[in-house]
C-alpha cells in the first residue's frame, strides 16, 4: 500500500514534469528575472550593470511618457469594455431567437473575431486616411471638412477606440450567447403568459441572471486589452507624440528600439502588478458570484 | 396563435429585425471594401462605380513584391509545431490533476495558472533573452515554445478529465490497461469534443498572433504570416490601397474560409472554452 502511494506520487510528477519544466521556463523564471534586471543597470562594455535598487521604478514615475501610455491604456480599456458589453448583449439577443437568416448575421458579427489586428489595422488605416478615405468621403457628403483622424493628439485615441470595439464585440457575445442558453426557456413563457414586455423581461430577468457573465466579460477584457498593441505597429507606431502609444508597445520600444532592458523591465514589473490585481480582484468577484447564487 | 403569428408581425419586430441587419451590415462592410479594393484597380479602391472592372493583378503585384506563400507555409508549420505538443503536454499534466493526488498536486496547479494572467506576451524582453540564449532565435519552434505547456489548455482538461466517471477507469483496469494504457483508451477519447475545442481556439489565436513571432523572426524563412503582413503594409511602400487590401485577404483568407466553412464549431468551440 505504501508502495502503491509512492508510485501515485511519483507518477503524478512524473506526467506533470513536461509543463512544469516549459512553465518554469518560460513564465515564472522570466517574471522574476525581470523584477531582478528592474534592480540592475543595464550593462555596457564600459561599464558592468549594477545594483540600482528602485532607482528604475522612481524613473518611471518621473517618465511623462510612462503617465501618458498607462492613462491610454486605461481610456482605451473606458472607452471600448462598456460599448462593446453593450452591443455583445444585444448581437447575443437577437442571435438567440429564432429571427430570420440568424446563421448570417452570427457570422457577421463574429468575423471580426476571427481576423488578426494587424489586417484589422490595414483595413481601418484607409477608412481613417485624410480626404481618401472612407470616413472623410461620408463626412463630405454631409458638408464635414477632411480630418487626418490618426495623425491628430485629440482624435487618434477615439479612432482606435471605434476600431477596437468593431474588432471585439462580436467576441464577447459568444459570452453572452452562453449565458442566455443556460436561462430556462420557461422564464419566457411565464413573462409572456403575465403580458411583461420585451424590455421589461430583459431588465427584470435576463439582465441580472446574466450579471456573472457581464463580470468575467469585464475583468478578461480589462486584462485583454493590456496585451493588444498589434495595431500600433500599423496604424500610429504609437504616435503622435505617444497620443496612441501603450503599455506594452512601450516596453517594446524600450527593449528593442532604445535597447533599455532595465527600464523595459521595471515597467513589465509594473504591468504584471497590475494584471495581478485585477486577477486578485477577479478572484473576489467570483467567491461572491456563488453566494449570490 | 393567431396572437402570436400578428405579434411577429408587428411593427417593433419589424424594426428589430431592420435594426439587426443594419448591424451586421456595419460589421461586415470593412470586410466587404478590402474585398471591393483588391478585386479592383487602384483608381476604384477610393471611388465607386458598381461595373468597375475586375482584376486579380493586385494579388499578382502582392505575391511578387513579398513571399506570402512562404510566409503562409511558416505559419502552417508553426502551428504543426506547436499544436500537438500542446495537446501532449497539457494531457499529461491534465492527467496528473484529475487523477494523482500527488505531493504538493494544489501549489503545483495554482502554479499553473499564474500563466492564465501572465501570458507570454508579456514577458517578451525576458523570454528573447531565454531564446537567445539556447540559439533558437529566428527559428519557427522558437516562435512556438514560450506556448506549449498552456495554463488553458491544461485547465480544459482537467476539468473533462474530472467529469468522466471513475467507474470507467476501473473496468479498464480489469481488462489489463496500464495507467497510459487508461488515459489513452478511456480519457482521450471522451474528451475529444474539448481536445476539438482548444484545438480551434488556439489555431484562431497563433494563425493572428503577431508580437512575439515579430521579435523573434527575422527571415522570410520564419516569418509568418502576419509578421509578413505588417511589414509589407509599412507605408514606404507607397499607399496602395488595392496592394494592401489583396495582400490582407491572402494572410486572413484561410482561417477566414476555414471558419465559414465550420462556423457552428468555431463558435460552439469559443463558447464551450469560455465558460469553463
Amino acid at each position: 500500500m505504501l508502495m502503491e502511494t509512492h508510485k501515485r506520487h511519483l507518477l503524478g510528477w512524473a506526467l506533470f514534469t513536461p509543463a512544469a519544466i516549459l512553465l518554469i521556463a518560460f513564465t515564472h523564471y522570466p517574471t522574476i528575472a525581470t523584477f531582478i534586471n528592474s534592480l540592475f543597470s543595464n550593462s555596457s562594455i564600459i561599464r558592468p550593470s549594477r545594483f540600482i535598487g528602485v532607482e528604475g521604478y522612481q524613473d518611471l514615475f518621473d517618465d511623462p511618457v510612462f503617465w501618458k501610455v498607462f492613462s491610454n491604456n486605461i481610456w482605451l480599456a473606458l472607452g471600448t469594455i462598456p460599448t462593446s458589453i453593450g452591443l455583445a448583449i444585444i448581437m447575443a439577443l437577437i442571435v438567440n431567437k429564432a429571427v430570420p437568416g440568424r446563421s448570417f448575421l452570427r457570422i457577421a458579427y463574429f468575423t471580426p473575431t476571427m481576423l488578426p489586428m494587424i489586417a484589422v489595422a490595414n483595413i481601418w488605416l484607409f477608412f481613417y486616411a485624410p480626404e481618401i478615405g472612407m470616413l472623410d468621403q461620408v463626412l463630405g457628403l454631409f458638408g464635414i471638412d477632411s480630418h487626418n483622424w490618426l495623425g491628430n493628439p485629440s482624435t487618434v485615441l477615439p479612432a482606435i477606440i471605434v476600431m477596437t470595439i468593431w474588432k471585439e464585440a462580436g467576441f464577447f457575445m459568444i459570452f453572452y450567447l452562453a449565458g442566455l442558453q443556460t436561462i430556462s426557456p420557461e422564464l419566457a413563457e411565464a413573462a409572456e403568459l403575465e403580458g411583461s414586455s420585451r424590455w421589461n423581461f430583459f431588465w427584470r430577468v435576463q439582465y441580472p441572471l446574466l450579471l456573472p457573465t457581464t463580470l468575467f466579460v469585464l475583468i478578461n477584457a480589462f486584462l485583454n486589452s493590456f496585451k493588444l498593441v498589434d495595431h500600433l505597429f500599423v496604424l500610429t507606431k504609437g504616435g503622435p507624440d505617444n497620443a496612441s502609444n501603450l503599455i506594452l508597445y512601450y516596453i517594446y520600444e524600450t527593449a528593442f528600439s532604445f535597447l533599455d532592458i532595465s527600464y523595459a523591465s521595471a515597467l513589465t514589473v509594473f504591468l504584471l502588478l497590475l494584471l495581478a490585481v485585477t486577477a486578485l480582484a477577479q478572484f473576489y468577484f467570483v467567491d461572491k458570484r456563488v453566494h449570490y447564487r | 396563435m393567431k396572437r402570436h403569428f400578428q405579434k411577429k408581425l408587428s411593427i417593433s419586430y419589424s424594426l428589430e429585425l431592420i435594426g439587426a441587419y443594419l448591424l451586421a451590415a456595419l460589421w461586415i462592410l470593412p470586410l466587404l471594401y478590402a474585398f471591393w479594393a483588391a478585386f479592383h484597380t487602384k483608381e476604384y479602391a477610393i471611388h465607386f462605380e458598381l461595373f468597375a472592372p475586375l482584376t486579380l493583378d493586385n494579388f499578382r503585384e502582392a505575391l511578387s513584391q513579398a513571399p506570402f506563400l512562404r510566409y503562409g507555409f511558416n505559419t502552417f508549420m508553426v502551428l504543426a509545431f506547436l499544436l500537438p505538443l500542446q495537446l501532449l503536454v497539457s494531457t499529461l499534466a491534465a492527467y496528473a490533476f484529475a487523477r494523482f493526488n500527488f505531493i504538493g498536486s494544489n501549489i503545483a496547479f495554482s502554479l499553473v495558472l499564474v500563466q492564465l494572467m501572465i501570458t507570454p506576451e508579456i514577458l517578451i524582453v525576458q523570454n528573447y533573452g531565454t531564446l537567445t540564449s539556447i540559439g533558437m532565435v529566428d527559428t519557427i519552434a522558437g516562435i512556438g515554445l514560450p506556448y506549449i505547456a498552456s495554463a488553458f489548455c491544461i485547465f480544459l482538461l482537467r476539468q473533462t478529465f474530472k467529469s468522466i466517471p471513475k467507474e470507467l477507469e476501473d473496468a479498464a483496469q480489469l481488462e489489463g490497461c496500464g495507467t497510459m494504457g487508461i488515459l489513452w483508451r478511456v480519457y482521450v477519447p471522451l474528451a475529444m469534443p474539448t481536445y476539438l475545442a482548444f484545438s480551434l481556439v488556439s489555431v484562431s489565436h497563433h494563425w493572428n498572433n503577431f508580437l512575439w513571432p515579430l521579435i523573434v523572426t527575422n527571415s522570410v524563412e520564419t516569418r509568418p504570416l502576419t509578421v509578413g503582413l505588417g511589414i509589407f503594409g509599412a507605408p514606404e511602400s507607397g499607399v496602395d490601397w488595392s496592394l494592401i487590401s489583396a495582400a490582407t485577404l491572402m494572410s486572413v483568407a484561410p482561417l477566414l474560409i476555414a471558419f465559414l466553412l465550420f462556423q457552428r464549431q468555431f463558435v460552439q468551440s469559443f463558447m464551450q472554452a469560455g465558460i469553463k
